[in-house]
Formats: C-alpha cells, sequence, structure tokens
C-alpha cells in the first residue's frame, strides 16, 4: 500500500488531481482510492486530499495519518499548515516551486515549477494557471504511475491538449 | 447541584470562527474620496467587521464576500483580487 | 470485462439508476447526497434518462410524490440522508403500507444537534420498522451493484416493499474508487404492479380498513418480507452468474475457522476486514461478518461457539447497539462485545477494530474514546 496526501487550495484542484492519480494506477492494473479531507469547502482555503495505492482492493476508508509522500501544489499553505506531519522517514516530498525549499533531512525532496509551467503552456482558467494537470506529469516521473496512464487519465478528464502538453513538460523538468 | 448536560452551545466572541480573514479571494477596497459616510456597509456587514464609526474594514475576520460593495450606494467599494 | 471508472459512491448510485431507467424521480437535495439526484438532473436534462425529474419543497413531499408515480404503475427513485429520511418518516410507512416498490439511495450521515454531518448509521436505523427493505454497501461497486438488484427485488411481485440502500456519508458517498459500469441489460424486468391505477376501473386506495381486517395487511406486509430473502438470494444467484460479483446477505470473511468474529455494517465491515489480516498474524483466529441486509434480518447467520465484536455505528438510547442488540434477540445464545464507534464520523481504524478483539470483555458495552471509569 502506497499513500499519499496532496496539499492544495480550495478551487486549485487537488481533488481531481487525487482522482486522476488513481485513475492512472488503476490503468496499470493497480487498485486506488482517491478522496478528499471532508471540511469546509471554500475557495483559496488549505485543503488536503488522499490517494492509495495497492496490488490488491483498498480496503481501508480511514485517513492517511502516515503517507509515503507529500504532494504540495501550493507552496503557500506551509505558512499555516505542517506539511510533513506523519511523513514517514525516508518518504518523498513533491513541491511545485521554482525556488529553492529547505525541509529538514531524511526524505526526498522533488520538484517542478508546475505554476510556470501552466503559465508557458497558456494552461490558466479564470486567472489561475492549473496546475493539477501538469502534476501528473511529473508524479509520472517519479514512478508513481506509467507516463501513458498519467496521460489517459488526463485526457479522459480534461479535453484541451494544453493540459497533456503541461504535463509533458513538467515530466521532463523533474529530476529524480 | 445541577448537572450541565454535554452538550454544543456556542458562545459569540470576536474571532469564534477563527481568522476568516484567511479565507478570502477578494479584498474590499474602499475609495475614501467618493465614500460619505452612510454606514450602509457596516449595516450589512455579515461578519460585523466593519467599524460603524469610522467604517474602517477589519482585514484579521473580513471573508471577502463583497456584499458591502454590492450595497454601497456610492459604489465607491472594489473587490480586489488577492495575491495567494 | 468492461473499462474501470473512478466514480464516487454517490455518482455509481446515480448510473445505476440511469440504467434502470425509472420514469419518475422526485428528491430534494441535502448534504451528502445531493450529489446523486444532482447528477440524476444532468442525466434528464441531457436526456440520457428519459425520466419526469420532480423538483419538490421538502423530504416530505418528495416521498409522497413518490407514492403518487408509484402507484400509477411506473419505476420510481428518490435519494436522502440523514434529517430528510426523518422528515420523510411518516411517507415511509405509508409508501411500504401502499406495497409500492421505490427505491431510495440513502447516505447514512449523523442527526443533529451538534450539527454533523459526517457517517453514522442511527438515522436510517430509526427507519428500521416502517417496512422498508434496508441494504447497507461498503464500496463503490457495491453501491452500483445493490441499486440494481434493488429495483428487482423491490418489484418482484413476491416482495411488493419499498428497498432502501444505505451508504456511508463522504466515507463511501464521496470517495473515488474503480467500478464496473454493468449494462445489465435484461436482468431488471419490466415493472407489473398488480395494484396500479387504472383509470378505465376506478378505485379508491388507502381506504378505511377496520380492526377486523388490518391485521391482515400487515401480516401480508412480514409474509413478503419474510419471503424477500427467497428473492434477495435469488436475485444476488443471478447476479453472480450474469456479472460475475457475488453478495450475500452476510458477508464473511474468513469466518469458518474463526474464534472471534467482528460484525459490522458499511464501510466498517470491509475496513474490518484489514483488522481481521492483523489479528490472524498475531496469531488471533478472528473473522468478520458484514451485514449487508438488515431488514429482513438474517436468520441464518453461522456464529455458533464464537466470540463476536459487534460494531454499532448508531446507538438506541436506554438500550445499547441496534445491531448488538438485534443479534441477541435472534441469537439467544449469542456471545456479544458490543462496541458503540464512529458516532458522528468518529475515526475508527482497522487498528482500532483490532484492538476492540483483543482487549474485548464478552456480555459488556463499550463506547469508543469514552474513558473506562465512565463506561
Amino acid at each position: 500500500m502506497y499513500e499519499i496526501r496532496i496539499h492544495s487550495r480550495g478551487g486549485q484542484g487537488g481533488v481531481t488531481a487525487a482522482r486522476m492519480m488513481a485513475s492512472a494506477a488503476v490503468k496499470d492494473g493497480k487498485f486506488a482510492t482517491a478522496c478528499p479531507f471532508y471540511g469546509a469547502e471554500r475557495r483559496g482555503a488549505p485543503i488536503v486530499s488522499f490517494v492509495r495505492i495497492d496490488d490488491a482492493p483498498v480496503r481501508i476508508y480511514s485517513q492517511i495519518n502516515k503517507p509515503e509522500m507529500i504532494v504540495i501544489l501550493d507552496p503557500t499553505v506551509m505558512d499555516t499548515v505542517n506539511v510533513l506531519d506523519g511523513l514517514k522517514e525516508g518518504g518523498s516530498i513533491f513541491i511545485n516551486t521554482h525556488d529553492d525549499v529547505d525541509f529538514p533531512a531524511g526524505f526526498k525532496v522533488y520538484k517542478a515549477d508546475l505554476t510556470g509551467i501552466a503559465l508557458r503552456e497558456k494552461l490558466v482558467v479564470a486567472g489561475s494557471p492549473i496546475v493539477n494537470t501538469p502534476v501528473i506529469g511529473a508524479l509520472a516521473k517519479l514512478g508513481l504511475f506509467t507516463r501513458e496512464s498519467g496521460v489517459k487519465a488526463i485526457t479522459e478528464t480534461f479535453a484541451d491538449p494544453r493540459n497533456t502538453a503541461a504535463a509533458k513538460a513538467a515530466f521532463e523538468e523533474v529530476i529524480v | 447541584m445541577s448537572r450541565m448536560p454535554k452538550m454544543t452551545i456556542s458562545v459569540p466572541h470576536e474571532g469564534g470562527a477563527g481568522l476568516t480573514g484567511s479565507w478570502r479571494t477578494f479584498r474590499p477596497v474602499v475609495d475614501r474620496e467618493t465614500c460619505n459616510h452612510c454606514g450602509i456597509c457596516a449595516m450589512f456587514c455579515p461578519d460585523a467587521v466593519i467599524d460603524p464609526d469610522t467604517l474602517e474594514i477589519d482585514l484579521v475576520y473580513c471573508k471577502g464576500c463583497g456584499i458591502c460593495s454590492n450595497e454601497c450606494p456610492k459604489k465607491c467599494i472594489k473587490m480586489v483580487r488577492e495575491e495567494h | 470485462m468492461s473499462e474501470l471508472i473512478m466514480s464516487t459512491g454517490n455518482k455509481a448510485v446515480a448510473a445505476a439508476v440511469k440504467m434502470a431507467k425509472p420514469l419518475v424521480v422526485a428528491a430534494y437535495p441535502i448534504t451528502p447526497q445531493t450529489e446523486i439526484i444532482e447528477s440524476i438532473a444532468d442525466y434528464v436534462e441531457a436526456g440520457d434518462l428519459k425520466a419526469r425529474y420532480i423538483p419538490v419543497e421538502s423530504e416530505h413531499s418528495a416521498m409522497t410524490a413518490c407514492i403518487g408515480a408509484s402507484i400509477t404503475g411506473v419505476r420510481v427513485f428518490t435519494a436522502t440522508s440523514s434529517h430528510g429520511l426523518l422528515y420523510m418518516h411518516e411517507m415511509l410507512h405509508w409508501a411500504a403500507g401502499a406495497r409500492l416498490p421505490i427505491v431510495m439511495g440513502q447516505v447514512n450521515r449523523t442527526l443533529a444537534p451538534g450539527w454533523n454531518i459526517w457517517a453514522e448509521h442511527t438515522d436510517a436505523l430509526s427507519q428500521r420498522d416502517t417496512g422498508w427493505l434496508q441494504v447497507y454497501v461498503s464500496t463503490v461497486q457495491e453501491a452500483y451493484d445493490a441499486t440494481l438488484m434493488a429495483f428487482r427485488i423491490a418489484e418482484d411481485n413476491r416482495v411488493l416493499l419499498p428497498v432502501m440502500i444505505n451508504m456511508d456519508g463522504f466515507l463511501l458517498s464521496h470517495i473515488m474508487q474503480p467500478f464496473e459500469m454493468t449494462e445489465p441489460g435484461d436482468f431488471i424486468p419490466p415493472l407489473d404492479l398488480p395494484h396500479k391505477i387504472d383509470v378505465n376501473d376506478p378505485k379508491g386506495y388507502g381506504a378505511m380498513s377496520p380492526a377486523n381486517v388490518h391485521y391482515q395487511f400487515r401480516f401480508d406486509m412480514e409474509k413478503s418480507m419474510r419471503a424477500s430473502r427467497t428473492v434477495i438470494n435469488e436475485t444476488e444467484a443471478e447476479f453472480a452468474k450474469r456479472f460475475g460479483r457475488s453478495y450475500a446477505p452476510v458477508e464473511e470473511y474468513f469466518c469458518d475457522d474463526a474464534d472471534v468474529i467482528i460484525v459490522a455494517m458499511g464501510t466498517l465491515g470491509k475496513e474490518a476486514e484489514v483488522a481481521a489480516d492483523l489479528l490472524r498474524k498475531e496469531g488471533i483466529k478472528a473473522g468478520v461478518m458484514r451485514i449487508r441486509w438488515l431488514r429482513p434480518f438474517p436468520l441464518d447467520m453461522n456464529i455458533k461457539g464464537k466470540d463476536l465484536v459487534v460494531i454499532d455505528r448508531d446507538c438506541s438510547f436506554g438500550f445499547g447497539g441496534v445491531v448488538a442488540g438485534e443479534i441477541q434477540a435472534r441469537y439467544p445464545d449469542a456471545k456479544i462485545a458490543s462496541v458503540i464507534a464512529g458516532l458522528g464520523g468518529q475515526e475508527v481504524t482497522y487498528e482500532d477494530m483490532a484492538e476492540f478483539v483483543r482487549s474485548r470483555k464478552m456480555g459488556t458495552e463499550f463506547w469508543f474514546g469514552i474513558p473506562q471509569e465512565e463506561q
């Protein structure tokens, strides 16, 4: 069982990212569930969503307290949220940023400037750069699911080809 | 001796719902030149974050709902996007 | 096998309703069920479901509209949750008493006060005696499959009672899991309601029924409830034969050689399997019985000589856990440790459930999270 927690803000598509991640894993023949953390839903508020991926059907419904991986779609949530809470020793962190970010030792840190990629690919809706499709490319690079399944998960959700273009750009940008 | 049953009772106090200003997507910005201090904004504010005397908006708690902007008869409150 | 679709429990129920093609849907929105009726409204709007969608002003009216539509002999669906279900209460009895095969999606949610929208079973269990069949599901696939089967079971002329499909609020209504959107084909036969309205042969419905006959109508409901056990078994067997997914009124997990069995409903009953795996690694022979059909109540649970740890996500105040009590009533020799856990969405993990088993005290009631000295 591989457990992932995604940090984002309401309206950024963190829940949809979780669904695409789970969907991509299922296309690889794995089993997966995705769920939001249920709380007050409002634009701009820090929210978390969860993904579980396993080789057998996922039978656990309780919350993820000790994730293997943290995905930070919006680094500003770190001002108010302890994003590393419960992250397993040796676990992975993926962060959307163009800056250097210091994390405590003992974790694998990966990054890509998803916001920059979205702006370059003109993947902007209602004034906001879309980061939840490029992140699928970045996570495919980290081996969470195959590149092909990631693309399929995106195209079944969003028809606009800019989404897959941004995902491909993120795939290239992440250094593993 | 009477025993208080365990139940949910909320007590109104400042910031009872936390720092609700962090919820804001749009921030109200008042054009003080045009404002004629009618006080309608303060009357309509659902969170009572506009001081009825000074008409200063407490951005620590303002959720950015925009009701003040909508109600202002002089149209002098603009809602400006917050940079997150 | 067709492609797997990632879907919430809510959307899976709506998809099954689309397949079952009801002619009338009357509903009122309530969290966490709203997505079911929103999705159905979308299907109707897009022409994918040729149904009359009746938005009403309350759940009482929703059930009343369903009753009016159903008596004309058409297939009818509605969905609700918690307070909405309670607001329907009077009409739930009416629907069952009028022998109408209405199918309802019911998302289990806590009752106020304090205001709480998370999962709890007290809402549906408080409607236990209305004459509705009640099934509790534990996965998105099962929510879909149970909804398809519900129409066939309710409409079977040996049953002709309404069916309520119960699904844990948020834990299942909002989780996304892969599921197969099976085409039912002719699995659900056309509805032939024997007492439907015929304008060429006018009759009155719900007429006075004096004391010397009324009990007969009620006994006929009871007879149909008893017969529904056979219909459920037949329907689930036929479903397994056609679509390869098998279900039973009580799902068993490693029960044959078990010394102790966790009994639970809904998502707790599914996660309990992980607790059983954990306990078996420790050398404790644990199993799980997940009660799916609470009405009609299962009469053939194989629990002789086994310790039961019954987890109730509900409470009947002044009595105890409803499920534990029902098992004890129907199986007087059952050895039960009753646990009240998960009220108001209280987090209950498989590790917690394993600990309920390890520290069980047979014949007692334990409230999870309450200090020992207050129990």
